[in-house]
This record gives C-alpha cells, structure tokens and sequence, in this order.
C-alpha cells in the first residue's frame, strides 16, 4: 500500500519534472503574435527579459522538485531549504505570472488571438508543474535561517541583494507601458513568496541583522546609485522626491504613532509648518520675510517651527487620549490649512499670501553648485531632480539615524513603555507627559525639516498641499508599512506614493482600491508589511508559535550583536 | 547609579531605626464611599510591614495613596519627613517603588527591557545625548543593562532576560515586576499580593527573595492574603477592615486577635487564613 503511494509520489515527482523542463523550451518560442507585446515575446529563440522571468521561476521550480534526489554534500545542504515549499511557491508562481503575461499581451495586442501557442504552453506546463509541487508532500520549516555561514558570505549576499533591488527598481520604473510594470511587478511578488518560502528571507535577515553598518551603507550605496539608472530622465527622480519627503514625515509620524501609540491624524501640518517657514523666509519675490539665510539654517529654522507648532498642538491635547486625541489632532491639521490661507493681509497678517502661497522659490545653490541645472557626472546627464534626491537622501539619512537612535535609548524605551501601559510607565517613574510632549515635538521637528526641502523641490508652497487626506495617507504608510519599524514605513511610504503615481489610469478609483486595500490589510496582515517582532505579538494573541519564533529570533539576535549597536526598545 | 547597587535605605548602625515612612490619617473618599479612614502607619528601615484584610478592605487604594495614583482625601504622607510629591514619578524618585496586584507589566517588551524602564527615573540622559550616542548616554546604557542584568539575576530571571514578558509563567512575572521595581533603586518597596496565584514552591521562593530584599537595606510593606506567608515574614501586622485599622502590633498579637479572625470569618469559632 505505502509502496504504492510512493511510486506514485515518484511518477508525479517526474511529471513535475518533466513539464518544468519542457516549459524552459517555451521561453525559446514566441508568446505573442504580431505587434511587440510586452518588449517583445514574438521572436523564435529570443526570449525577451520578461520570457526570462518566467524561465527563472521555473528553473526555481525544477530544482527544487529535483532536489528529493540530490545526494553527498549537495544532499545535507538540500535539507536546509523547504524544497517542497518552495517547489509549490515556484511553479504556482510561475503560471501566476504566465498567466499575467498571456492577459497583458491579449490586453496591448487586442485579444486572445494574439497569444501564440508558446505562451499557452508556458502557461499549461507551468501549471502542471506547480500542480505537481501541490500534491506531493509539504515539507518541515524552514532552517535556512539557521545555518551557519562565514561573514563573507553573508555581505556578498547582501550586496547581492542590494544590487537586485537597484536593478529590478530601475528596470520597474523605466517601463512606460503599465501592462509591461504590472507584470515585472508580478515577478517581483512571486520572487519574494519563493524566498520566504525557501527560508531564504529568514537567512538574509539574520545576515543583515549580522551585518547592520554593511547593510545600511549598501542600502544606501544603491539609493545613491540610483539617478544613474535614469539616463538623465526627470520623471521617475521627481516620484522618487516625493517618496523621499512623504517618507521622512512618516518616520516622524512613526514616533507619535508607532512608538507612543498616540493617534494623530492632523500630522501634515508639520510638514506643511516647514515647507511654508522655508517658503516665507526665501529669496522669492513672494517671499514676505526673504531672510538670505543659508540652507542648513533654514531646514534647522523649519524643524523648529514645526516643533513649536507640535507643542502648541500636543500641550492641550495631550491630556486627552485614544479617539478623542484622533479627533482633536484631526480638527488641527485642518485649522492649520486654514490658517495659512487667511494669512493673507486681509483676514489677518500678510505671511503666506492665502491661498495663492509663495510661488517662485529659487533653487538652491551650494558653493555654485546650482540644485536647478543639469550636471553632467560620470557619462550621465542628472537633472534638477537628481539633484534635489540627493539633497533628500541626506535628509532621510538623518530623520533614520535620529529615529533609530531615539528608539534605543532610554527615551525610546520610555515611548513603548507608555504604549504598552501609560500607568504603569507613571508609577515606575517615567515621566510621561513629557515624553509625549517630546514625541510630538521630536516627530515634527523631523517632518518640517522635509517640509523645507519640500518647499525648495516643489519650488511653490500653498495651503491646499495640505489638506487632510494627506494626513490620512501618512498614517496609513505607517500602518500599512509596520509601526514602530524602520524598513516597514519606507516601503509604505514608496507604496502609497509609487503606485498612484504609476497607475494613473486607475485615478478615479484610487481611493476605492486604497480603502480595499486598508481592509484586506488589517484582515490578513495587521502588523504591517515589516512587523515589529513585539508589535506582531499584540495583534496575533493567541498565535503560540509566532510567540516563540519570535522568541528564538529575540534570543539568536541578541547574542549576535554587540551591546553597543544592540537593539533597545524596539527593533 | 554604578558602584553599591543598593545604596539607599540602610539600617542605622546601632541604636533605634529610624521612621521611613509615616501616613498619618490618610482618608479616600470616593464619592458616598469611604475606602481609607484615618489609616496611619509607620514603617522603619528594613522593616518588612505585612498589610491584611478582607477583599475590599482598602488595601489597594492605600497603595494609590501612598503612590501618588491617588490624591487622599485628607491627610498625609511623609519619607523620611518630607512630605512626599503629589505625582507618582515623583515618588518614585524620592524612593518608593510598587508592585500591582494585576501584573502590570510592559507586555511587548523583553524582561531586560521592563526592568530598563525602571532604571529610567535615576538616569538623564537627554535627546542630543541619544540622538548623537554621546558619552553620558552610552556610560548611562551600559550601567542600566548592567545594573539590568544584575537584577534580574537577583530574582532569578537571569536567563530570561531577552523573553517578552508577556510570554513569562505567571510567577516569573511578578518576580520581573519585583526586578523592575528595584531598578528605580527605592528605599522602600510597595508589594501588592506579591504571591497571588503562586503554588506553594514559588510562594517559599518569594518570601525568601523578599528577605533578601530586606537584607539589601530596603524596607519593605506587603499586602497578602496568604496568612502564614505575612506571619513567618512580617516584623508587624497592620489589619484593615472597611478601610479601617483594626489592629496594628506585632505578628503574635494580630494572630490571636479575635476580631481579625472574625474579619475575616464573620465567626470566632472558625481559624484564621488557610
Ligand atoms: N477608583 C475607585 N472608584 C470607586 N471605588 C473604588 C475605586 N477603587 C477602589 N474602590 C472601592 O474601594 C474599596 C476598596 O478597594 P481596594 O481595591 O482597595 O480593596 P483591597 O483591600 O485591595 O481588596 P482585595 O483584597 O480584593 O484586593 C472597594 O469597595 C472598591 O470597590
Ligand atoms: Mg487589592
């Protein structure tokens, strides 16, 4: 009887094979006919870079259905990866994405007809191969996260790594077709559900927890790298910027909300307090303070501000708390907006010339180093964008290092105490007001430093930049993203940006696909893309087994690091 | 905060302690009802103070009282003669640290973390110190993982420093909310049914844990219904009933008074605690 049941295991097994095999010869034939779909899958024995993305994933799938039978050293490494799992995520993941491709090209070439028989196959044998993965048996966790391996090996991978994400970013970006940027999009899902499946992301993670300096030097490295990708083109470096601003006022957002657990949906006004403090104090001719001051100051003068406008915010309403501190902070972004526009010389003091704001800004010039003209740099041309990216990457560079490092110190701590129990955190002596008063100011400070480089890249600041559903959309990068978390919040605020700016055919239903997505979020992944261990903890109770991965993962990364860039409070 | 870890409240050399800390008539009113009339209690230094009573007695809410979680309605508190602040930060600085009686600890943070936060009130390290990784903050961060781990290791948590609370058994808890307690280095301890919930084992372990508090220098006041735990531990017995001192002297005394025993029994037949 069992042996039965093995011999079929192996017949599937080969099945799975076999077709996996067969449908790496399909990226040799076209996918579609007539006019170029999808850069090009109409060539005879010329797979095209999307065909190979398809090839990749099955290769993935073939291994790993194969990998029953390796034997020696190649066998004990195998046990090491959840080759089943892997198997299943690869070849499923491969027909996802044929299929993705098959109704793009029906979709840009005008029809069904328009796909050739190779696109079928792909699609067909993929699905057989990742039918074949589903019905042989799943296999034990992953322990990939717990293999030893030499220090060298753990950089060149995250180096790899960086290096795959500059490349699948730039090569993303650059599509001008939507359909083409839904599909890589697609590869680039299915590539991040075969890693965690395979236990890959659990051995990068302890990697990079291994190696934080490497990690945030290559991460930066590749940000850096990043306008060279461009070919002196504007249009992706101008979404990039305002991925950069809205990201540096959610990682202030992301004190208030993810580590104090203080609810504040008004928080566009601290962005709006610097960019407009920048604006007033310019060399605009709308400038109505025009101090020649230079920039460090002014970016120092704009957090300022928007701190003070923090305490004037946070000393009344702090006393509150939960829903009604929502309410209140709600009712004060909007008293900002419209502050700014009555303070236009009849309602009140001219400052901000209401509601036309300070147009005109001039760009800024280091050392003659003009932010607004073209410079040409190693064979590239970099445009005005460029060069205010690399103005907010030092920016965003500062807001992570003061985030993180207020994080773990005895303030941070003192933040996520107040979360975890505000009285308790009283009767063992913090003082909490302050702490709150601190996080309000602190979050702002950050948020109007990006507001003043803001106001410099926009070159025009108004009131209705400002309005709430800016507010809305902060809080929900930071949500989406994971609070408390560094990493979470910067791929929420790329999201949220990224994407209406990408799908700009969908506009009229961004706010719908937006409010779907908030829900399905919280339904399946409260935590946020990035969890923070503990955070996951609150929202999945009775889940045991997180409990003690997370537990494990706690105990492994403590005694990794050394006591000095050890992570505190939060991680 | 580095060289003698428990510093404060050490016994006078020779001669008569002295008052630590002194309520007198101490009332709470909330609304028609009055929880705490007119209690008063002394405790001296490295006196373990049992407080009893029956559920409701108003235990809890002469803890608030003490702690600054509660304004009394009327009377006062003093630590060593002066008159203790209002806010509960505050006392704690001066040098009264608690327990709760429902574990109130920080969930989602490590053992090591809880009993980090209560080495906040005796560090200053500020935003700039933070923020630029400053001398004062990593001196002040090495001495409160340090002082941390010394702690925990005093409670017997050492090798549980880096589990999230939450995840502890119950009893490993409270002995985390003792750590924690300690770290805000107090003169005087607070413990709010320290043992509740505790099997016999655990309950041998804290009084023996609580003794060696005592022996630190602190001195220490205990609410407990486990009657044979505050006999072998108490140097005196405060009962309270209806917000009432019943009786306050010494272990013997207050065990064979009749009227705690039908405090809590409603019947002079019946023996006292279980
Ligand atoms: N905040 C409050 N508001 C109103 N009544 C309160 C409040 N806190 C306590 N009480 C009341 O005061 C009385 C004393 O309560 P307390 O919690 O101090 O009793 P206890 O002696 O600690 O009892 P137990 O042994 O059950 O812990 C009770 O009747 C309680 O209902
Ligand atoms: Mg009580």
């Amino acid at each position: 009887m069992t042996e039965k049941l093995l011999a079929r295991a192996g017949a599937v097994r080969v099945a799975g094979v076999v077709a996996a095999a067969l449908g790496l010869v399909t990226v040799l034939l076209p996918w579609a006919y007539g006019k170029t779909a999808l850069d090009n899958m109409t060539y005879f024995f010329g797979p095209s870079f999307l065909q190979l993305c398809y090839a990749i994933l099955l290769l993935v799938a073939l291994v790993a259905l194969a990998a029953k039978w390796f034997r020696g050293r190649l066998g004990r490494f195998a046990k090491a990866v959840a080759w089943a799992d892997t198997a299943k995520a690869a070849g499923l993941g491969a027909a996802g994405y044929a299929l993705a491709c098959l109704v793009a090209i029906a979709v840009q070439n005008g029809g069904l007809v328009m796909i050739e028989p190779g696109g079928w196959a792909a699609f067909g044998l993929a699905l057989v191969t990742g039918g074949a993965a589903l019905v042989l048996p799943g296999s034990a966790k992953p322990t990939l996260g717990k293999l030893k391996s030499p220090p060298w090996v753990q950089i060149l991978a995250i180096a790899a790594a960086m290096a795959v994400v500059l490349f699948a970013a730039a090569y993303e970006l650059n599509r001008a077709d939507i359909e083409d940027f839904l599909v890589f999009g697609c590869f680039a899902v299915a590539v991040v559900v075969v890693g965690r499946a395979a236990g890959l992301f659990g051995w990068l993670s302890l990697a990079a927890a291994n190696n934080r300096r490497v990690l945030s030097l290559a991460a930066f490295a590749v940000a850096f790298a990043f306008p060279f990708t461009q070919n002196g083109s504007d249009a992706n470096m101008s979404v990039a910027n305002q991925v950069l601003i809205f990201a540096a006022t959610a990682m202030g957002l992301n004190i208030v909300v993810g580590l104090v657990g203080l609810l504040d949906m008004g928080y566009i006004a601290f962005l709006g307090a610097g960019a407009f403090t920048a604006a007033v104090l310019s060399k605009s001719a709308f400038a109505t303070l025009s101090v020649d001051l230079p920039f460090p100051v002014t970016v120092l003068i704009s957090g300022v501000v928007a701190s003070l406008l923090g305490l004037l915010i946070g000393t009344p309403t702090l006393r509150v708390s939960g829903d009604y501190l929502a309410i209140v902070t709600l009712a004060f972004g909007e008293i900002f907006r419209i502050t700014m526009n009555n303070l236009d010389g009849v309602d009140g003091p001219n400052i901000t010339n209401g509601s036309n704001g300070v147009p005109a800004i001039p760009n800024l010039d280091f050392f003659g180093f003009n932010l607004g003209q073209v410079h040409h740099f190693l064979g590239v041309d970099l445009g005005r964008q460029s060069n205010y990216y690399w103005l907010l990457l030092v920016v965003i560079a500062v807001v992570i290092v003061v985030f993180s490092n207020l994080a773990h110190s005895r303030i941070g701590r003192g933040w996520v105490a107040i979360r975890e129990d505000e009285l308790a955190a009283e009767a063992m002596g913090v003082n909490t007001f302050a702490l709150k008063l601190l996080a309000f100011a602190g979050g702002a400070f950050l948020a109007g430093m990006a507001g003043s480089v803001k106001a410099y890249r926009d070159t025009a600041v108004s009131p209705d930049q400002f309005v709430f559903l800016e507010s809305a959309f902060l809080l929900a990068a930071v949500v989406l993203g994971g609070m408390g978390t560094i990493g979470g919040v910067l791929i929420g605020a790329t999201l949220l940006k990224l994407l209406p700016e990408k799908l700009r055919f969908f506009e009229d239903y961004r706010l719908l696909l937006f409010g779907a997505l908030m829900v399905l979020m919280m339904r399946f992944r409260p935590e946020g893309i990035v969890a923070d261990e503990r955070r996951q903890l609150e929202f999945h109770d009775a889940d045991e087994e997180l409990a003690e991965e997370v537990e494990e993962d706690l105990v492994s990364h403590h005694s990794l690091l050394n006591p000095e860039t050890d992570r505190g409070a939060v991680a | 905060m580095s060289a003698p870890v428990f510093a404060s409240g050490a016994t006078k050399p020779g001669g008569e302690r002295g008052v630590l800390l002194e309520a007198r008539d101490v009332t709470m009113r909330f609304g028609g009802l009055t929880a705490v009339k007119q209690v008063s209690l002394q405790v001296h230094d490295g006196e373990i103070v049992g407080l009893i009573g029956p559920n409701g007695a108003g235990k809890t809410t002469f803890f608030n009282c003490l702690t600054g979680l509660y304004k009394p309605t009327s009377g006062q508190v003093t630590l060593r003669g002066d008159v203790l602040p209002p806010k509960p930060r505050d006392v704690v600085k001066a040098g009264v640290a608690r327990t709760f009686q429902n574990i109130r600890l920080f969930h989602n943070m490590t053992a090591m973390e809880n009993v980090m936060v209560g080495t906040y009130c005796r560090t200053k390290a500020n935003v700039i110190d933070a923020i630029f990784r400053l001398p004062r903050h990593r001196r002040e961060e090495k001495a409160s993982t340090a002082r941390a781990g010394e702690l925990l290791a005093f409670v017997g948590l050492a090798d549980k420093a880096n589990t999230l609370s939450r995840n502890l058994p119950y009893g490993d808890q409270r002995r985390l909310e003792i750590a924690r307690a300690l770290a805000t280095d107090p003169s005087l301890l607070l413990l709010d049914e320290p043992t509740a919930g505790m099997n016999p084992n655990e309950t041998r372990d804290a009084e023996d844990l609580i003794f060696r508090i005592r022996d630190l220098g602190l001195a220490i006041l205990v609410i407990e219904h486990d009657m044979r735990f505050i006999f072998n531990l108490c140097d005196r017995v405060l009962c309270l009933v209806q917000g009432e001192v019943l009786i306050d002297g010494t272990g013997d005394e207050v065990q064979n008074d009749p009227r705690v025993i039908e405090a809590y029994l409603g019947s002079p037949q019946a023996e006292a605690g279980d």
